[in-house]
């Protein structure tokens, strides 16, 4: 079957983002394909790589990251650069001094959410 | 491919950006030409007030927004009766004057009619 995620929350303030992790990982290892995982409103915080949590916590942010790079992961551009999320063409556009979207994400529209759910069995929104 | 696609709204309106943010994925999802339709329950009918002034706290009225949907081909609108009725609302109280009213009833048949539902 395939899947495709949603996520809302962000990392670390909500049970949602371990939740879709665990989600995800589980339905790879029973061997469906996972089309998409588009993050909205807050989940665009999970593309940041400034953060830096306790060491003595699972690093949610390490572990969506090596998801990212194996699947197509998509940050919602409008929710994103409201929130301070910018790739450096972004940061050069907005003419801001820094970037910090990590580079296994891509920075795309809502028309990828509405694109994963056409092409998915099954959608599921997590937070 | 066209698939039935159901926005189910169920936060009030200010609290947080979730319920616009849900409007403008039925906005991209109209652009895509999908069978798209938006049910307000619970909380979420408050969204559909006709009296509101957001104004005072720095916000756009969200109602103004709901009633410019069918412009872009959303006329699949739907509230909750339950909803509006233990929040003592009434319909004559809200903003879309072609509101589809569903019973408890009439809801889970419309949820069980789609292929996917976005919850927001």
């Amino acid at each position: 079957m395939i899947f495709s995620l949603a996520v809302y929350a962000a990392p670390y303030s909500s049970q949602a983002s371990n939740t879709a992790y665990q989600f995800a990982t589980a339905l790879l290892e029973q061997g469906h394909a996972l089309h998409r995982i588009f993050f909205y409103h807050d989940g665009v915080h999970h593309a940041t790589t400034l953060a830096s949590p306790p060491q003595d916590e699972l690093n949610l942010y390490q572990a969506w990251n090596e998801l990212a790079s194996k699947h197509d992961l998509v940050i919602c551009i409008a929710a994103a650069l409201k929130r301070g999320i910018l790739n450096s063409e972004e940061a050069k556009r907005y003419d801001k001094s820094a970037h910090n979207l990590s580079d296994n994400y891509s920075l795309s529209g809502l028309g990828q959410l509405v694109d994963a759910t056409i092409v998915s069995d099954r959608f599921i929104t997590f937070g | 491919m066209n698939k039935n696609l159901l926005i189910v709204s169920r936060q009030p309106p200010y609290g947080s950006s979730l319920p616009r943010e849900a409007l403008d994925v039925a906005l991209a999802a109209a652009v895509y030409d999908q069978n798209i339709g938006i049910l307000f329950m619970d909380d979420g009918v408050f969204q559909l007030l006709n009296k509101q002034n957001p104004d005072t706290i720095s916000q756009k009225n969200i109602a103004s927004t709901l009633s410019a949907l069918p412009l872009y081909g959303i006329e699949n609108i739907y509230v909750h009766k339950q909803s509006l009725e233990s929040r003592n609302l009434t319909i004559e109280e809200l903003a879309l004057d072609e509101i589809k009213i569903l019973s408890t009833e009439d809801v889970a048949q419309l949820l069980d009619q789609q292929d996917h539902l976005l919850s927001f």
